[in-house]
């Protein structure tokens, strides 16, 4: 990634020509012209051109590991509050148990998180997803924390070399969300040392040389 | 209305000092609050402003909803303690017309079909005010959306310009200035009112009321002024955007 | 309404029982505070106070007025809270709730019955006209311990207040008022600036929540979520009690409440402290 596409854009920031580039997100198009269409971090994956937004919702795709909290148990679903725009539907069938019909409360009630999978995403944006995996559950004990979404990327980092380290120094179970809700589980100096980490990368989640500045900020504390 | 003062002298110097196309001091900052997705803080001239952004979120109730996207809801609202004779809490009807015409404004210009079904909700305080509350307010309205990372075809920016200092007789008007961005006696005493919000790329249009008096070549002045108004401020929106991000990024 | 994990609440509760919150803090420490007074140039007075990332703007108007019938030579106060949704995604525009009007109450009651302030020299023609002060609360960022920031404002907005008898918007008001009460011109020329509004030494007043069996002062907003119970004490200068209120379903023991108002007495004379400094007092 060079320095230049490093540059903070805001909503209407001229990107280039149509004839060059390929637009790709954060982008929209007039008269053979590339914009940015919001606040974001210019982006070059040849041949397109994108930015990354520095803030936002959560944008659901189908695929993405969340965290989601229950906001109502109804007869044969439930919606679970994923940070999204809009609450995504949990259908009966897609849990591993056997619920019948109007006894959804008994597996999850209203304020209970899981570990879930977004199963679909359709032109309405309306949500559906899944507890139906091996890695899929509800979660129990430990702590969970909000980013921003936008900020995910770069505290799992590349392949994972971030949440590694943060894993390895802080001995804690952590487990990273795509929309942006992060769940820590361990001794609870450990926990809060893991928290205070994450909010140093969101904080400078833009800087060169992140890894190493997180590794010697652990590595201080734990003395 | 009459003011025993005079408005403009004769070297087109105003009371507060100003040249006919001045504009009154703007400080803007973003992000300034922690529950708001997005947030702006901004004063012009004695007008100090704070608008926030939650969304966007489903709209609720239902029938509010609509299925192919997003509804754009500003509101906009004076504190009781930002006037000289209090105002009694509660949208009036002047602020449910600004509230309206900004929502407008607002709606042209974000990109409403990435997110159906939504609600992106704009709130507009005005804490302090001394003329042109409803530019600042869609000003402010503008960088907290950024700030939100609401996706948007531009920054949308606000600005007035009017006539001062025309002889009224028998409903007959003579004389005046066209000035940039009225200020408090300048807005009671003066003859025309013009504000606008553009899109700052394109210069169109997206909002744009007057009540007054003007020539039409009187108008085209009065716009013309308030159009390269709103291009300075623009500067300035960015500006407070990039001041607040950039200390993320770190300079090698 | 956003829903909040249960997870978070078993955590805080766990941190509770080892004496500890969430954000660091001591179990009797207040967040970072400051006042700002003097903030709104078209108010009389005003203030912002934040605790923590609570904030608030109390603003005070003041103009001509009737006395109550039966306080007829005393100025009047009248307060109104508004938690604007600007405030949080979960307040919304419309009539005050049961909770704003609540918050305006307490912080009315707080300031009246304590008589901080000297309403008796607020009168201008016994039993005809006075000064009638209005308080406005205005809350603009929501994370917790609305009572605090609301009273610690206001009373800041109040010490930073002039009374506006020289101001020019009140000028006709007061021909009127000579035409029909000549003796007012007297009242008119004894007065010929601003003054400051007569104030005494005001009773702070400290907000506590209860959750398991753990009392923590100035909740932030994820222990308000969770809490069981809470309790505003206000306390003075001499270290008695001038306001209570309780809040919340749960229950506090009577050794719980009485060691809540010794400790309100200790914050609080910290807190007084704090606004003096900040207004200049």
């Amino acid at each position: 990634m060079s320095k230049s596409s490093r540059e903070i854009v805001i909503p209407g920031h001229y990107l280039g020509e149509l004839k060059d580039f390929k637009p790709g997100r954060g982008t929209l198009v007039e008269k053979g012209k590339i914009y940015s269409n919001v606040l974001g971090i210019v982006h070059e994956s040849p041949p397109y051109i994108n930015v990354v937004p520095i803030k936002g919702r959560y944008d659901a795709i189908a695929g993405d590991l969340v965290i989601g909290i229950v906001e109502e148990p109804m007869s044969s679903s439930w919606l679970v509050d994923i940070n999204a725009p809009y609450p995504a539907l949990l259908h009966v069938n897609e849990v591993p148990w056997n619920v019948d019909f109007g006894e959804t409360e008994k597996f999850l009630n209203t304020g209970d998180s899981i570990m879930a999978k977004v199963l679909q995403v359709d032109l309405e944006k309306k949500l559906q997803i899944t507890l139906k995996d091996r890695n899929l559950y509800k979660i129990r004990g430990g702590h969970i924390i909000n980013v921003e979404p936008s900020k995910v990327p770069r505290i799992i980092g590349k392949k994972g070399s971030m949440i590694n380290i943060l894993k390895k120094h802080t001995r804690c179970r952590i487990f990273v969300g795509q929309n942006g809700r992060i769940w820590i589980d361990g001794d609870d100096k450990n926990v809060a040392l893991a928290q205070q980490a994450i909010e140093l990368i969101e904080e400078q989640s833009i800087s060169f040389g992140l890894t190493n500045k997180v590794e010697e900020f652990l590595a201080s504390r734990l003395q | 209305m009459k003011s025993d003062k005079k408005l403009i002298d004769e070297n087109g110097k105003r009371l507060d000092g100003r040249g006919p196309d001045q504009l009154r001091n703007i400080k803007i900052e973003a992000g300034v609050l922690h529950r708001a997705d997005g947030s702006c803080y901004l004063e012009w001239g004695g007008n100090k402003v704070l608008a926030a952004v939650y969304g966007p979120r489903e709209a609720i109730p239902r029938h509010t909803q609509n299925p192919l996207k997003a509804v754009v809801k500003a509101r906009y609202n004076m504190a009781a303690f930002s006037v000289d004779d209090r105002k009694r809490p509660g949208p009036d009807r002047r602020s449910q017309e600004i509230s309206k015409v900004t929502s407008e404004a607002l709606e042209k210009i974000v990109l409403t079909d990435q997110f159906p079904r939504a609600a992106i909700e704009v709130n507009i305080e005005v804490l302090d005010a001394e003329a042109g509350t409803r530019c600042a307010g869609l000003t402010a309205a503008g960088v907290a959306l950024a700030d939100a990372g609401i996706p948007m075809k531009d920054i949308p920016v606000a600005c007035a310009a009017g006539k001062i200092g025309a002889e009224e007789k028998d409903g007959k008007f003579t004389g005046g200035f066209v000035v940039l961005d009225l200020g408090k006696e300048e807005d009671n005493f003066g003859n025309a009112d013009l504000p606008i919000a553009i899109s700052p790329r394109t210069n169109e249009i997206i909002l744009l009321q007057m009540d007054g008096h003007l020539t039409f070549d009187e108008f085209e002045h009065a716009l013309d002024l308030a159009v390269k108004g709103c291009q300075e401020i623009s500067k300035l929106q960015k500006d407070a955007l990039l001041r607040k991000y950039k200390s993320d990024v770190e300079v090698e | 309404m956003t829903i909040s994990p249960v997870i978070k609440q078993e955590h805080l509760y766990k941190l509770a029982e080892q004496g500890k919150r969430a954000d660091g803090r001591e179990f009797n420490q207040y967040r970072p505070i400051s006042i700002e007074p003097g903030i709104i140039s078209k108010a009389e007075g005003s203030a912002r106070v934040r605790i923590g990332n609570t904030q608030v703007i109390a603003g005070i108007k003041m103009d001509l007025g009737d006395p109550y019938p039966d306080t007829p030579n005393s100025g009047v106060i009248t307060t109104a809270a508004e938690l604007i949704p600007l405030a949080s995604p979960d307040f919304e525009s419309g009539p005050p709730d049961q909770q704003t009007i609540e918050l305006a109450r307490v912080v009315d009651r707080g300031i009246r019955e304590s008589e901080v302030i000297d309403l008796a020299k607020l009168c201008i023609i016994p039993g005809e006209k006075i000064w009638i002060i209005f308080i406005d609360i205005h809350i603009i960022d929501y994370d917790g311990n609305l009572f605090d920031a609301a009273s610690l404002a206001a009373l800041a907005a109040l010490f930073n207040a002039k009374v506006p008898v020289s101001q020019p918007r009140l000028k006709s008001g007061f021909d009127r008022l000579i035409e029909k009460f000549p003796e007012a011109e007297k009242y008119v020329k004894e007065h010929p600036e601003d003054f400051p509004l007569p104030m005494r030494d005001p009773p702070i007043s400290c907000t506590y929540v209860k959750f398991n069996n753990a009392i923590v002062v100035d909740p932030s907003i994820d222990e308000q979520e969770i809490a069981e119970a809470r309790i505003t004490v206000a306390t003075d200068i001499d270290g008695d009690i001038r306001a209570m209120q309780k809040g919340l379903l749960g229950s506090f023991t009577v050794d719980e409440i009485k060691k809540i108002i010794k400790d309100s007495v200790i914050n609080g004379s910290e807190l007084r402290n704090k606004l003096k400094e900040s207004v200049g007092k």
